[in-house]
C-alpha cells in the first residue's frame, strides 16, 4: 500500500535572541490515502510547526534542518520554492488555528476563496464567484451570496472556521491539514465541524491531519493517531489500539487523564511540564516527567519501533520490557 | 447604522475644539504686550488720538465683548489689518496660501514616494544594509532640525555644485510667473504650456520641498515600516502563502494594503509637522508663504498676522485630522461595517 | 532584568555617553572652553576650522568652539527646566482628571484637546511671541505644549489603577485620596513618565533651536546652537560652511542621544508600550 505522505526525520529549529529552540526533533510518520490521521500532545509540542514545515511555511528565524517529505512521489523538502505554489492549497491544504485571525480582515470573504478558484483553477472572475458560493453551501453556511459580501468581523466564530475549510478544500487537495479546528468553538458547533471534515475527507477522498489537544476529538473522528511530547513523536497507531492499549508512558497519562464522554473536554495536566525547547538535553525529552525513566533515557534518544501491527512507539522503556532492546 | 454615528460623533467633538482654538488664540494676542491701538495710530500721535482709536478698536471693553467681537469677526472673515502691509490680512493670507501649499504638496509627496516604499523594503528585507541603513535614516532624519537640513543641503547643491538656484523665492528673477489660475506655480505654468516657468519653479520648489519632505519621512517611514513587520507576521499572511497566492503578491497585495490604512492616521499627525516645518523652511529659503508672512510680521510686533496664522493653522489642523478620521473609518471595513 | 540585552545594546550606551559628555561639557563650560565666548577678535573674523580654533570664527572673530559649549548650557537648561515644569503640572492635572473624575476630568480633558488642537511648535511660536522674547518665557512656552502628553499619560494610570483591588484596598484601610493617589497609585506611573520625559528632552531642544533660529526666544548675545546657525545662515551662500554644520550637529547629536536612550528606555521598564524593532 502506497503512502500519501511520507515523513522521515523533519527537524526543524527556530535561531531566537535567547538561544536556539530545536521545535521539532527527528518527527517521522505517513499518511494513507482517505485516512484521518491525529496529531495529538500539550501545547508546544511541535504540532503546529510540524504542520507548517510540511508546506514548507517555515521562515526565519525558523529552518528546516533536516528531513525528507515525500508527498506524491516527489520530496518536497527538494523542490524549488516556485513549484511550492502549485502544492500549496491545490495539493495541501492547511486550516489554520484561530480561523478570525486567519482570515484578511479588509477582504470580503468571498473574494478570499474566490481567488483561490482564480488561482488554482484558472477560471474567470464570474465562474469563481458561482463555486465560492457553490464551496459556502457546501460547508454549510446558510445564505452564502449575503455572507460572501461580508468580512471577518461580521461573521461568528463557527461560520469563519467554514470560510476556512471553504478556502482549503477550494481546489479539491489530496491532503487536508487542519490545525485545532474545533478549540474555541462551542461544543456543539465543534461537533458540527468534525462532522463537516469527515464528510469531506469521504466524498473527496483525500486524507486528513487533524492537529488537535483534545483527544476526546481524535476518539471521535481519526483513524489513526501519532502523539507528540516536546517536538518528538513518541507513538503511533490506530485509534482503538492508542485508547486501549496505550504503550509509551506520556501517552497512558493521557488516557488516564480523559474525562467521560458525557462531559466537557479538560485534560488533567500530567505531573511536571513540557521541558523547555532551548537547548533540550539529549535523549528523550519525557524522561524527567517518567515514572519510568532509565538511565539511557537521558543519554539517548529513542527510535520509534514497531510494537505490533500498525503499533511504533519511541521508548527504551517499552523495548527493554518487551525484550526488543538492542542491547 | 454604526459608521453613521461615528461621523456625527467625530463632527460633533469637532465644534468644542474649535471653540478652544479660538478662546486660546484670542487669550494669546490679549496678552500681547504693547497697544495695537498706539501702533496703528502711530508714534507721533496724541493720547487722545489714541484714545479714539482705541475706542474705535473697542480694546477698552471688559474681556468677554472684546472676546465675542473677535469671534464675530472671524466668522465675518474679518481678521484684522497688517500694519507692516496696511492691507487686510485676509488678502495677505490670499496672496500667500498657495506659496505653501505648493511647498506643503511638494513636501508630502517627497515624503510619501520615498519614504513609503523604503519603509516596506526596510520591513520585507528585515536586518539587511537597506533595513538598518533605513532606519539610520528614521532616527536621524527625526533628530535633525530641518532649517540645519536645508541649510547644508544649500551648501552641497548650490555652493559646491551648483545645481540648485539661490534661496531668493519661488521662481527666477527673470522670468514671469504664470497666469494665476491656482497660484500653484508649477501646476498653472503647465497647465498654460508655459516651458520656462515650470522649469524655473521646479527648480526652485527642489530644494525646499527636499528639506520639508525629509523631516516628514522620519515618522511616515517608522510607521509604516512597523505596520508593516507586525502584518507579515500575522497569521492571514501566513495563510494566504498556504493557500497557495505567490509570496511577492502576498507581500505587495494583501500586506501592503492592509498596512496602508493605518498610515492614514499618520497623516494628521504629519501635516502638524509639514505646518510646523514650513515656517522655518520658508524662512530658510525667502519662500514667500504664510510662514514667512507669520515671521517677519513678528519683527515689527504686528499681531494681526501672527494671530491669525496661528488660527489659521490650527483650524486647518482640526480639519484635517477630522478628515483622516473619516477617511480611516471609510477605509477600514471593520469601522465602516460595524 | 536582561542585563545581556542591555549590554548588548552598545548603541544606547554610546547615547548615554553622549549625553553625559554634552552635560559635562554645560556644566564646565567656563573652565571648558577656550576662549571668552563673547570676546571679538578681527585679525581671525571668518576663518574656517584651524588648530587655534578648531570650529572656526564668525563674522567678528568669536570663538566658534567656546560659544558652541556656552551654547549648549542654554539649550540643555531650556529643555530640563521646560519639561520638569511639564512634567509636574501635567502630571498633577493628570492626576486630579483621572482620580476624581466627573467635570474636573472633563475639565482638564477638554483643556488638554484645545492645546492639542495646535501643532506644538506652531503654539510655541504663537505663546513666545505673545509673551515676548526672553528666555524665562520660551521655557513656558515650550513647557505649556508639553503638559497635554503627562496630563494623557498619567491620567490614563489613574483611570487603570483606580479599579484596581491594590487601590480598593488603600481605601478601605482608611487612607485619604492625596495618600493614595501619591503613595500607592503614583509609583506606576513612574517609569512611562521617565520614558516620556527623555523623550520630550529632544523636542524641546529642536523646539528652542527652532524658535531662537527664526529670531523668537533667545536673544544675543547669548548664544544658542538654533541662533548660531541662524547668523550662519548668511554665510552658507558663500560658502563659510562651519558657522552652520557644527551647531546643528550639535543639535542632531544631542536630540539623537536623548531619543536613542528614550526608546531604550521604553523597551526595557514598560514592555507593554514596546513596538516593533
Amino acid at each position: 500500500m502506497s503512502e500519501l505522505l511520507e515523513v522521515h526525520d523533519l527537524t526543524v529549529h527556530f535561531a531566537t535572541e535567547d538561544g536556539l529552540v530545536e521545535a521539532v526533533d527527528n518527527v517521522s510518520f505517513s499518511v494513507r490515502p482517505g485516512e484521518i490521521l491525529g496529531v495529538v500532545g500539550e501545547s508546544g509540542s511541535g504540532k503546529s510547526v510540524t504542520a507548517h514545515a510540511l508546506l514548507r511555511l517555515i521562515r526565519p528565524p525558523g529552518r528546516i534542518v533536516r528531513g525528507e517529505i515525500r508527498f506524491e512521489g516527489a520530496d518536497l523538502l527538494a523542490l524549488p520554492e516556485a513549484r511550492m505554489g502549485a502544492v500549496r492549497g491545490a495539493r495541501i491544504a492547511l486550516v489554520f488555528q484561530s480561523p478570525r485571525t486567519a482570515l484578511n480582515p479588509v477582504l470580503t470573504v468571498g473574494r478570499q476563496i474566490a481567488r483561490l478558484y482564480e488561482l488554482h483553477q484558472h477560471v474567470a472572475p464570474a465562474e469563481a464567484w458561482r463555486r465560492t458560493i457553490e464551496m459556502l453551501t457546501l460547508v454549510g453556511i446558510a445564505e452564502p451570496e449575503r455572507r460572501a459580501r461580508q468580512y471577518a468581523h461580521q461573521l461568528s466564530g463557527g461560520m469563519c472556521q467554514r470560510v476556512m475549510i471553504a478556502m482549503a478544500i477550494a481546489s479539491s487537495p489530496r491532503l487536508l491539514i487542519a490545525d485545532e479546528p474545533t478549540t474555541g468553538l462551542d461544543v456543539s458547533i465543534a461537533a458540527q465541524i468534525l462532522d463537516l471534515l469527515r464528510a469531506l475527507g469521504r466524498r473527496t477522498g483525500a486524507s486528513i491531519v487533524l492537529i488537535t489537544h483534545d483527544l476526546g476529538v481524535v476518539a471521535e473522528a481519526c483513524d489513526r493517531v501519532a502523539v507528540m511530547h516536546a517536538g518528538q513523536l513518541v507513538e503511533i497507531a490506530d485509534v482503538h489500539t492508542l485508547f486501549k492499549r496505550p504503550l509509551h508512558p506520556y501517552t497512558q497519562a493521557l488516557v488516564r487523564s480523559i474525562p467521560r464522554i458525557d462531559r466537557e473536554v479538560a485534560m488533567e495536566p500530567i505531573p511536571g511540564a513540557v521541558p523547555s525547547l532551548l537547548a533540550p538535553a539529549p535523549g528523550c525529552r519525557y524522561a524527567d516527567r517518567c515514572a519510568r525513566v532509565l538511565e539511557v533515557c537521558r543519554r539517548e534518544r529513542p527510535v520509534l519501533r514497531a510494537a505490533g501491527a500498525s503499533h511504533e512507539v519511541a521508548c527504551h522503556a517499552v523495548e527493554v520490557e518487551s525484550g526488543t532492546a538492542v542491547r | 447604522m454604526g459608521f453613521g454615528r461615528y461621523v456625527l460623533h467625530r463632527l460633533l467633538l469637532v465644534v468644542p475644539t474649535l471653540f478652544g482654538v479660538t478662546l486660546i488664540s484670542f487669550t494669546l494676542v490679549y496678552v500681547l504686550p504693547g497697544n495695537p491701538a498706539l501702533v496703528k495710530a502711530g508714534s507721533l500721535a496724541t493720547p487722545e488720538h489714541v484714545a479714539a482709536i482705541e475706542r474705535q478698536m473697542g480694546l477698552d471693553r471688559p474681556v468677554h465683548v472684546q472676546y465675542w467681537r473677535y469671534l464675530t469677526g472671524l466668522l465675518r472673515a474679518d481678521l484684522g489689518e497688517s500694519s507692516s502691509t496696511g492691507r487686510p490680512v485676509l488678502e495677505d493670507f490670499r496672496q500667500r496660501v498657495p506659496a505653501t501649499l505648493e511647498l506643503t504638496l511638494a513636501s508630502l509627496l517627497v515624503a510619501a514616494a520615498i519614504g513609503i516604499p523604503l519603509g516596506v523594503l526596510s520591513a520585507v528585507h528585515r536586518d539587511t544594509a537597506l533595513d538598518h541603513a533605513s532606519r539610520l535614516v528614521g532616527v536621524g532624519g527625526v533628530a535633525m532640525p530641518s532649517f540645519w537640513t536645508g541649510l547644508l543641503l544649500l551648501y552641497v547643491f548650490f555652493y559646491l555644485l551648483g545645481v540648485a538656484p539661490p534661496p531668493l523665492g519661488r521662481i527666477a528673477a527673470d522670468v514671469v510667473p504664470p497666469t494665476r489660475l491656482t497660484g500653484l506655480y508649477v501646476i498653472d505654468a503647465a497647465v498654460t504650456g508655459h516651458g520656462t516657468a515650470l522649469l524655473s519653479a521646479l527648480h526652485h520648489l527642489m530644494l525646499p520641498a527636499l528639506t520639508l519632505g525629509f523631516a516628514v519621512m522620519a515618522p511616515l517611514t517608522r510607521m509604516v515600516r512597523a505596520t508593516m513587520l507586525e502584518i507579515l507576521e500575522s497569521d492571514y499572511v501566513k495563510a494566504a502563502w498556504a493557500a497557495g497566492l505567490p509570496r511577492r503578491r502576498v507581500i505587495y497585495g494583501d500586506a501592503l494594503r492592509n498596512a496602508l490604512i493605518p498610515v492614514i492616521t499618520l497623516l494628521g499627525v504629519i501635516f502638524g509637522f509639514l505646518m510646523a516645518g514650513n515656517v522655518v523652511v520658508e524662512m530658510v529659503f525667502a519662500w514667500p508663504g504664510l510662514g514667512h508672512y507669520a515671521v517677519t510680521s513678528l519683527v515689527t510686533k504686528d499681531a494681526g498676522p501672527i494671530q491669525s496664522f496661528v488660527l489659521f493653522v490650527a483650524v486647518m489642523y482640526v480639519l484635517v485630522n477630522l478628515s483622516v478620521d473619516l477617511l480611516y473609518g471609510l477605509a477600514d471595513p471593520r469601522i465602516r461595517l460595524r | 532584568m536582561p542585563w545581556r540585552r542591555l549590554a548588548r545594546n552598545r548603541l544606547s550606551f554610546a547615547a548615554l555617553g553622549a549625553i553625559l559628555v554634552v552635560t559635562v561639557a554645560a556644566l564646565l563650560a567656563p573652565w571648558l572652553a577656550p576662549y571668552d565666548p563673547d570676546e571679538p577678535d578681527a585679525a581671525v573674523a571668518l576663518a574656517s576650522v584651524s588648530v587655534r580654533h578648531p570650529l572656526g570664527t564668525d563674522l567678528y572673530g568669536r570663538d566658534q568652539l567656546s560659544r558652541l559649549i556656552h551654547a549648549g548650557r542654554v539649550d540643555l537648561l531650556v529643555a530640563l527646566s521646560a519639561t520638569a515644569i511639564a512634567l509636574t503640572l501635567g502630571a498633577t492635572l493628570g492626576a486630579a482628571a483621572g482620580y476624581r473624575g466627573g467635570w474636573v476630568d472633563h475639565l482638564v480633558m477638554r483643556g488638554v484637546d484645545a492645546v492639542m488642537a495646535f501643532p506644538a511648535f506652531i503654539l510655541a511660536l504663537a505663546i513666545t511671541a505673545a509673551l515676548g522674547n526672553s528666555t524665562a518665557n520660551v521655557v513656558a512656552a515650550i513647557a505649556l505644549t508639553h503638559v497635554p502628553i503627562y496630563t494623557r499619560l498619567i491620567r490614563g494610570e489613574m483611570l487603570k489603577a483606580r479599579e484596581t483591588e491594590y487601590a480598593e484596598a488603600a481605601r478601605t484601610v482608611g487612607n485619604r485620596p492625596h495618600q493614595i493617589v501619591l503613595y500607592h497609585l503614583f509609583p506606576n506611573c513612574v517609569p512611562p513618565l521617565i520614558v516620556q520625559a527623555t523623550l520630550a528632552m529632544g523636542f524641546a531642544i529642536l523646539t528652542v533651536a527652532a524658535l531662537s533660529f527664526i529670531g523668537l526666544g533667545i536673544q544675543p548675545p547669548q548664544s544658542e546652537w538654533g541662533q548660531m546657525t541662524a547668523e550662519g545662515a548668511g554665510y552658507v551662500v558663500s560658502g563659510e560652511w562651519w558657522l552652520v554644520l557644527f551647531p546643528g550637529f550639535a543639535i542632531m547629536l544631542t536630540v539623537l542621544a536623548f531619543n536613542l536612550v528614550g526608546d531604550t528606555l521604553r523597551d526595557l521598564l514598560d514592555p507593554r508600550m514596546r513596538g516593533v524593532r
